[in-house]
Parts: C-alpha cells; structure tokens; sequence
C-alpha cells in the first residue's frame, strides 16, 4: 500500500508539473477542518453506557488512523481523528455532533454509531451539509439520496440480509415453517421485514411464529420454548451476540433442530458460537462479507495477516476475537480511500462526490468477490453477501455472492 | 397445556436466577437497611474473577471459593474505605454513592475484560434434568444452591451470635451500640456477605446468561422486584419472590396477546406495584418485620 | 420509615438560607445578567448545550419539589420526561399545532399522569416507592415502543420535527430563541416554585415531610396533597420533557431510559436536595460532567464520571446546598461576629 501511495504521489507530482499551468490540476481546496497537514474527522461512540461494548469500534477506528498517520497521512495530510461519547443517548448525540461541527470544525461526521443516534443527527447534518458518512447502522434510510445527499451507510443493510434468507429458504426449504426471533427495536423489525418481502406472498403461510425480546430480558429461554411449541422448523434468529449466543445453547439443550439461521450480526465464531458451544453451532447458516478473524480459513490469508499486524501494533490490547474490530478496520480504509480521492479538493462536497464514487473498490477484510461500489444514485457500499454453514470448526462460504439489494 | 407447563418450568429456571439475586439484595437490606444499587455489578465483578482464575489454570471448585473469599474480603473493604466515612451523610447521598460505584465497576470491567461475552463453565453441567429437557441440571443446581443458602442464611442470622449481632446492628444502631456490638464493623460484615453471596450468584447466573460486564444489569432489577415482591426483610420471601417474577413474566409474555410479548417486563413490574398498594412490605414482609 | 424521612429533612433545610438577603439579590442579578448575555458570547452549540442543561434543571426542579419538600422518593422522573416529551412530539407532528402551546399541554397531561402514578404510591413509603418508580422508568421505553402506540410515537423509529425559528422578526437564531425561551419558562416556574414552597401549601408538604402523624394531627389531608405534589413534580418534568423535544428536534424511547432518571436524581442530589436554586447547579452537572470524565479518558469514562461523583459526595454529602451554607456560615463568622442577622429565616 505504501507503494502504491508514492507512486500516486508521483505521478500526481508529474501531473503537476505538466499541467501547472492547467486550471483545476494542483489547485487546493479546502472545506472546514482541513489544512496542509491535518483533515480533521468527527465521530460519536457509545463508550458509555448500555451498549458500551460498541466503543470497541471506535477506538479501532482510532488506531487506525494512528496507523495511516504514522505512515506519512493521507496525501501528506495526517488525520485527526476526534471521537467523543454519546452513551447511546439521542439527546448526546445532537449535543457531541454539535459540538464537532460547530466547535471542532470537521470535515465530516463519520462512523456516528446506532439508528436512534444517526436519527436524531440526521436532518441537523444534511442541513448543514455535513457529511455523515457510513454510518454504523444497517438501517435502509441511510441510503436515500435524493432527500438526504449528505448521509450514507457502509455495511449491508438489515433488509437486504432478511431478503437473502428469504431467497434461500425459497429455494431450499419449500415446506418451512418459520419462528423469528428478533430483537423488538428497529434493528429486529428491519430484518423481519426484509426476510418477509422476499419472502412475498409465501410470508403469510411461512411464517408460524414472531417471538420479540427485549434487550433488558435476561434470557430467552421463554422465546425459543414458544418458537419450539409453534412447530417451526426453520428458526431465523435475528439477535445480538449475548441473546444469539443463549438461543443457539437452549436448541441444542432442548433438543431442537431446526434450520437455524443467524443473522451476520451474531455470526462471529469467536464471540458467539464458541461461548454457545461448537458442537451445538454445528449446522448454523447466516451471510458473511467480512472475514471472521477467529475463522481457520483465513489463517493465512494475506488480508488477515495484514489485519493482525495493525492489530498487534496499533492496538495490542484490543479483541482479536471480535467482528467489531474487522469491520472498524474495513471501514476506516473505506474512509482513507475516499480522502485519498478527494485528492486536494478536500470540500464536504467532494467528500460525499467521492463517496459516492467507489469503483469496484476492496478491502482486504472482505470475503472474496465481494466489493464497494456507489454511485450517485447508490448509497449502499456493500449490497452483497454470500451463504455460509458452520461446520462445527468453521463457516463454509457457498452458494453464490448473492445480492440482497432493496427492490431487485 | 403443554406449553403452559413448560413456561412454568422455564420461568422456574429463570426465577432461580432472580431468587439467588433477590438473596442477596436482602441480605445487604438487613445489614444496611438500604438497597445497594450496585449490588449487581460486584456480583458481576467477582463473576469475572472467578474467570480470570480459572482461565490461569486454577480448578473449577479452588476458584470458586477463592472467589467467594476475595468477594468478601472486597465487600468488607468497600465498606470501610468508602462509606464509613460517609455514615453521617444523608440517605440520597448514599444512594448516589451507589449509583457512582455501579458506573466505576462497570466500566472497569469492560476496560480489563472488554464487553465480548465470554462461556462460564457449570459445576453441574448443562445436559437436561429430564427427557423433556426443560429443565438442565445447571437450573435444578442453581435453586438447590439458593435453597442451601437459604438455610444457612437461616441458621446464621437466627442462631449464631454475631448473625444476632448484626441484626441488632441493622435494626437499632443505637442500642446495639450501647450492649457493646461494634456496629461499624457488623455493617462492613454485612457488606462482606453480601458480596460472597452475590459472587455466588454470579457464578451461577453466567453460564446461563454468559459474562459480560452488563449482565447482571436486568437481572439485578428482577432481582430487586423479586425481593420486594417477597418483602426486602425476608430472605424466605425473596427467594418465593424471585421465582413468582420468573413464572409470571412467562405466563404474560406467552399468554397475554399482542401486548404481553412486548410489554412482558412492564406487566410483571405492574403486578409488583399492585402487590406492594395491596401489601406494602411485600407478600412475607410482615412476619419477620414483628420484631420487638 | 420515620428515620428515612427524617435523614431527607435534614439534608432539605440544607439551603444556604443565611445569606443576607441584599447578597442574595445581588447574587440572583448578577446571575441573571450573566445568563441573559450569554448567547451573545458563545457559539451556537454551546448555547444548545446551556438550554439542554436548563432543561435538566427544570426537571429536577420537579424532582426536587417532589423529594425535597415532600419527603416522596423517585427514581422514576424519566418516565415523565418522556411523556412529555413525547406529548409535544406527537402534538406538533401530528395534531399541527405550534410548539410553544405544546408545552402547557405536556405539563397537564403529566399533572394528570403524575396525580394518578401518586394514588397507588401513597401506600408506598422510602425504599419501596423508589422501586415502584424505578420500574415505571423500566418500563417507559418499552410503553413507547409498543405497538399498540405505535401509529402515535412511531416506535422506536421516534418522531423527527422542525425546530422553530424566533418569532416577529427577532434577530436570533433559532438555539438563541430557544434558549431564551427555556430561560424565562425556567425563571417562571421557578418563581411558582418559590411561591409553592412558602405557601401554606407549602408549608403543608414539609409538614408532611417531617412529620406524617403530626400533619394528620393537624386536619392535612395527607393522600391529596402527596398526590398533588406527585401531579406538580410530573408537570414541572414534563415541560422539561417538551422542551427537550422541540430543542433536540427528536424524541426516541432511547432518549428516556432510566439512565436519564438517574441523572436526573444525581442532579437532584448533587444540587442539593430541598433548596430551588440548586436545581440548577444539578442541571449543569448532569450535563456537562460526563463530558468533562470523557476528556479524561475514553476507555474509562464511566469510571472516572463515578469517581468524580464520589468526589463530589465526599466534598458535600448535602450537595452544593451544604456546601454554600458552610462557605456563608463562615464568611458570616469571619465579617461580622456580633452582627445577628435579622432576617436569618430559616431556609423557606
């Protein structure tokens, strides 16, 4: 990588001198928070708080760019990453983005964590016209351009994943019975839905049981007994790690196999099935676009390899074993790609131009064949996953990459 | 029918977990006469060292105590370091204190051990108790433990002299001042056990629910319901308390249409209120509240 | 629980009441002035931020009326925050009418709700009535989301509205209207409080506070007025609720969890539990604070905010009411000896 930047540099320097005196070529333009040597970029984080266990995410993100800064910047210009707590709280998240805007003067608000967060944010900054750019959240209002140009998501959204179930199921389980087990916030109800347009007219007959919970209830234990005694034979399983964790143990305890299908939030191996135990995870299918760091697939991938250096000398003591930290790193590349082709025009237009300019562009994080492509009328980065089984050890990718875009 | 037995049976299972809570809320209620608010997170903390321990190498059973013993040696020391300076503040200053304590364990936690959930392992295993499999023997262990507690929790405060000490010490500072009970110390005691309890509890809730800095979140507040329900004098009742908690909320969330699955904890925490505008001390409060 | 009651009555006259009144004055101008002029010093966003902390004090100026002078323990005032909140929400988006006669509509609708939660919670004293307003705050979030309200509050998607410019022409900015909008409902409400407070009514609730027996010796109906101050409290948080609404332009069930009703009592009792003033003192701290344990450390935020929070107990276990009281005590000593004052009311 650090290759590839000089020879940009390079060739960039030569464009210079051969087109100095061309009208736009070296020309800098700079929105708020932006210098010669500094871009400055806001973010907020739960680090306090009920869901605290996010702010692993950001401060990943931190180190990343400790990483890219230590190895000369982004064009020359070092980052400067300011990240501030919202404890998971809209009320915060208003007062902390503020407070980045008007106070710190960022170029852009990025990674802000949570649907109830991004909300509350969401019409102040499309007022101002202050990218919040790739958002942590898999929401599909994220991607609306026409009437929000300045917000943009980053990882697949919830619906599109419940449509891949769905397309599965279709094909595979014609006579399924489903139970759905979700979590009764947006995150749950966008999966459900998803999984229930593709599943289209058959929703009605499919689907035998809804089983909310809430994320105060200590267990699910009474969910899965319902889901059981509805008679469903597929249970699509849409829960955070913890609860996903203490649904796969209660099946395998009471003796229930379904067709289990877990969504790509609980899908890690390390932080889910090994706690809920392998032998019960044996026979899990859920999507994946990330590669699971605690998967033996990859252990010599050189993506990984990559991926474990940062790790272990940019953030030592963060979780090797977590998704959160695979999917911070893939997208603060995102990020650096963005700004690397801003260019000099670093503008909060530019910004969202480029953004929404990503060609066929990959990380090295994401599972092969899978790739980020935006465009002016596309904000959904990432639009495609790929069916995988756990055999006990590690997920099996197969079948298609499949994509679950929003009307297709 | 049938899934009315088994509802029952699983909020049993989940009702030990609240009982063993509600244990322990009591018995820092009758060594402090107030509620530890952070009751829950030292219950968590001691929960991760047992982990930590175990994760060193040291066995199951050696931890276990090992636990215990740190938990109440921790207890003791919160006691002494930071409220017995503050015995002369007001009620709600504690109560801050509290609160002030939850946030610092809570956060410490998820600093050292970070917020991914982590298994814990059961000393009586998880295959299921029955053919039916609805009950695991961690669940028939985890109430026979609260029960043995119960007993000895019993035993203790009715027939051993510094269990009486510390009741007087709770209920009449004054007088068991003046009989010579060193009151200071006998609410740091209180403290100590209620730490091991909770640590106990601990152990035994994370291999159900798994480790994780906020686990014990939820579960203290069932915990508290239970209690009250029961009557926050009553060890006996809270235990009664905290199954009746795990059943009801069952029965509502499976039995109520439409509502009951989304609004299962607000209707148990409803039922709570009512019993307390109906009996204001708890269902069992009164019996042992007819102190002389 | 007589001793509780006691223990909150003592912390209750905790108000630095003997400061001279011409001080007094002078400190509420000065003070005034300076609140007055600040918008025109700072940037937008930190007059948002002293708006949202005006907000808080109103709300604990509810909780402080209800705990301070009533003896009545809550840990549920988030739950009232909400409905208010939410009240303004839904009448805006909804029922189209302007914002600013949403909140005399948010605080009836809380009186009411506040006066019948008080009903059942009359039976209720110290601990157990914390508990059963504990779980009202548990179970709000979960009320508002639920589907049977849903086609109201949205669910948890919340309610997005349009934040009001000033009125006639004025030459502020919205966050400036606003604020000046939440200062002089705040100063208002204070005012009422005041007069509540010395009031017959008033003295009644103390009364009650300190001694329930004594009040009903007395001929106070002791159920309608705990209810009524129950209804009052609710009023005061839920046009803080409504407030909150239209500054933040956003209302969620995740903005009124039950961390927002410990805040709320931490404010309370880091302000001084039964003195007016220091419900503003609370207000500040619950918001700026855990911005400032953040500054101190990301990864232990939490942390460093409940060291401070011991720290502050430590300094003032009677919140910064005592605190005063101890600075005026001995500034009244070191100037004048001799000098008896006068008008040495005890606090209210």
């Amino acid at each position: 990588m650090r290759d590839s930047r000089r020879w940009l540099l390079l060739v960039s320097a030569a464009a210079g001198l051969v087109f100095a005196a061309g009208p736009a070529a070296a020309q800098k333009k700079y929105g708020p928070g932006v210098t010669d040597t500094e871009i400055k970029v806001g973010n907020i984080m739960p680090y306090s708080g009920p869901a605290s266990a996010y702010g692993l995410i950001g401060k990943t993100l931190a180190a990343y760019f400790n990483k890219v800064n230590a190895e000369g910047g982004v064009n020359g210009r070092k980052i400067n990453f300011i990240s501030y707590d919202d404890a998971y709280s809209p009320p915060k998240a208003v007062e902390q983005v503020r407070k980045l805007v008007e106070s710190d003067e960022v170029l852009l608000v990025f990674q802000p964590l949570g649907t109830p967060s991004n909300t509350a944010i969401h019409k102040y900054l499309n007022t101002k016209k202050v990218p919040q750019l790739f958002v942590a959240t898999g929401a599909t209002k994220w991607g609306d351009p026409k009437n929000f140009p300045w917000t943009m998501g980053w990882q697949p959204n919830y619906q599109s994943e419940g449509r891949i179930y769905a397309k599965y199921i279709l094909e595979n389980h014609k006579d399924a019975k489903i139970g759905i087990l979700y979590q009764n916030d947006d995150y749950g109800k966008d999966y459900a839905k998803g999984l229930k347009d593709g599943l289209g007219d058959k929703a009605k007959t499919m689907i035998v049981a809804e089983q909310p919970y809430e994320t105060s209830d200590p267990t699910v234990d009474s969910q899965i007994i319902n889901l059981k005694a509805s008679g469903a034979n597929v249970l699509f399983n849409v829960t955070t790690p913890k609860f996903a964790a203490q649904a796969i143990k209660k099946t395998a305890e009471i003796g229930w196999k379904p067709v289990h299908l877990v969504n790509n939030v609980s899908n890690s191996v390390g932080s889910v099935l090994k706690p809920a135990g392998l032998e019960a995870s044996k026979g899990l299918l859920s999507t994946g676009y990330l590669k699971d760091p605690t998967d033996p697939t990859w252990k010599d991938d050189a993506g990984y390899k990559e991926w474990l250096a940062f790790m272990n000398q940019y953030f030592p003591d963060g979780d090797k074993t977590s998704s959160f930290t695979v999917y911070a790193y893939s997208v603060a590349q995102t990020l650096v790609q963005v700004l690397k082709q801003c260019g000099d025009e670093l503008t909060r237009e530019n910004v969202m131009r480029q953004a929404a300019n990503l060609k066929n562009f990959r990380v090295p994080m994401l599972l092969p064949g899978i790739a980020i492509n935006t465009g002016p009328n596309d904000f959904f980065p990432i639009e495609h996953m790929q069916m995988q089984r756990f055999n006990g050890e590690r997920w099996e990718l197969f079948g298609p990459v499949i994509s679950g875009e929003i009307g297709s | 029918m049938e899934i009315l037995i088994h509802q029952i049976l699983a909020g049993l299972a989940t009702g030990g977990i609240y009982a063993c809570m509600a244990l322990a809320v009591v018995m820092i209620y009758q060594a402090i006469d107030h509620l530890n608010f952070a009751q829950g997170e030292m219950a968590m903390f001691s929960t991760f060292i047992a982990w930590q321990l175990m994760q060193w190498g040291v066995p199951y059973w050696s931890a276990f105590l090992l636990t215990v013993a740190i938990s109440f040696a921790g207890g003791l020391a919160l006691e002494r370091i930071v409220f017995a300076p503050l015995r002369h503040a007001p009620v709600l200053s504690h109560i801050v204190v509290f609160i002030a304590l939850f946030v610092i364990i809570n956060s410490l936690a998820g600093f050292i051990w970070d917020f991914s959930i982590k298994a814990f392992p059961s000393p009586f295993g998880t295959r299921p108790l029955f053919e039916l499999g609805l009950l695991s023997a961690h669940d028939a262990g985890m109430m026979g433990v609260t029960v043995l507690l119960l007993v000895l929790l019993y035993l203790f405060f009715r027939h051993t002299r510094i269990g009486l000490a510390m009741r007087a010490a709770a209920a009449n500072p004054e007088s068991a001042r003046l009989v010579g009970i060193r009151v200071g110390w006998m609410v740091a005691l209180g403290w100590g056990m209620a730490a091991a309890i909770g640590a106990v509890a601990g152990m035994l809730i994370a291999p159900v629910v798994f480790l994780e800095p906020n686990m014990m979140l939820s579960i203290l507040l069932y915990g508290f319901a239970g209690a009250v329900v029961g009557g926050l004098t009553s060890p006996g009742g809270a235990v009664v308390g905290g199954f009746a908690v795990g059943v009801i909320e069952n029965l509502a969330g499976t039995f109520i249409p439409h509502v009951g699955r989304e609004l299962k904890l607000s209707i148990a925490l409803a039922l709570i209120v009512a019993v307390l505008t109906i009996k204001p001390s708890g269902l069992f409060g009164r019996r042992i509240t007819t102190r002389v | 629980m007589p001793p509780k009651i006691a223990a909150l009555g003592k912390t209750a006259e905790a108000g630095p009441g003997t400061a001279p009144p011409g001080a007094r004055r002078l400190a509420v101008a000065v003070l005034l002035l300076a609140a007055l002029a600040l918008p025109f010093f700072v940037k937008n966003f930190v007059v948002f931020q002293f708006t949202m902390a005006l907000i808080y004090a109103i709300a604990i100026l509810g909780l402080n009326l209800l705990t301070g002078f009533n003896g009545q323990f809550s840990l549920g005032h988030s739950a009232f925050f909400g409905i208010g909140a939410y009240t303004a929400a839904i009448l805006i988006d909804q029922a189209g009418l302007p914002y600013w006669l949403t909140f005399p509509l948010a605080g009836l609708v809380c009186f009411v709700v506040g006066f019948l939660f008080g009903l059942p919670a009359l039976r209720l004293e110290g601990i157990y009535l914390a508990l059963a307003t504990f779980a009202l705050a548990v179970a709000m979030p979960q009320i508002l989301k639920s589907s049977p309200l849903e086609p109201w509050t949205g669910g948890v998607q919340g309610i997005v509205i349009v934040k009001p410019d000033a009125p006639f022409g004025l030459p502020l900015t919205a966050d400036q209207w606003l604020y000046f909008l939440t200062l002089a409902i705040s100063l208002g409400l204070t005012v009422c409080a005041f007069n509540l407070v010395n009031s017959r009514t008033g003295r009644a609730l103390m009364a009650i506070r300190d001694n329930p027996i004594a009040a009903r010796a007395m001929g106070i109906d002791i159920a309608l007025y705990k209810s009524l101050t129950f209804g009052v409290s609710a009023l005061y948080t839920g046009v803080a609720g409504a407030l909150s609404a239209v500054v933040v332009q956003f209302v969620a069930p995740d903005s009124f969890t039950f961390v927002l009703a410990v805040a709320l009592f931490v404010g309370l009792v880091v302000g001084g539990v039964g003195w007016i003033p220091g419900s503003l003192i609370g207000g500040l701290f619950v918001l700026f604070v855990p911005n400032l344990a953040e500054q101190v450390s990301k990864g232990l935020a939490g942390a460093v905010y409940g060291v401070i929070l011991i720290l502050v107990i430590y300094i003032m276990p009677s919140g910064a009411a005592g605190l005063l009281r101890l600075i005026a005590e001995r500034l009244r000593r070191m100037v004048g000896q001799g000098r008896d004052d006068p008008a040495g009311r005890r606090t209210r």
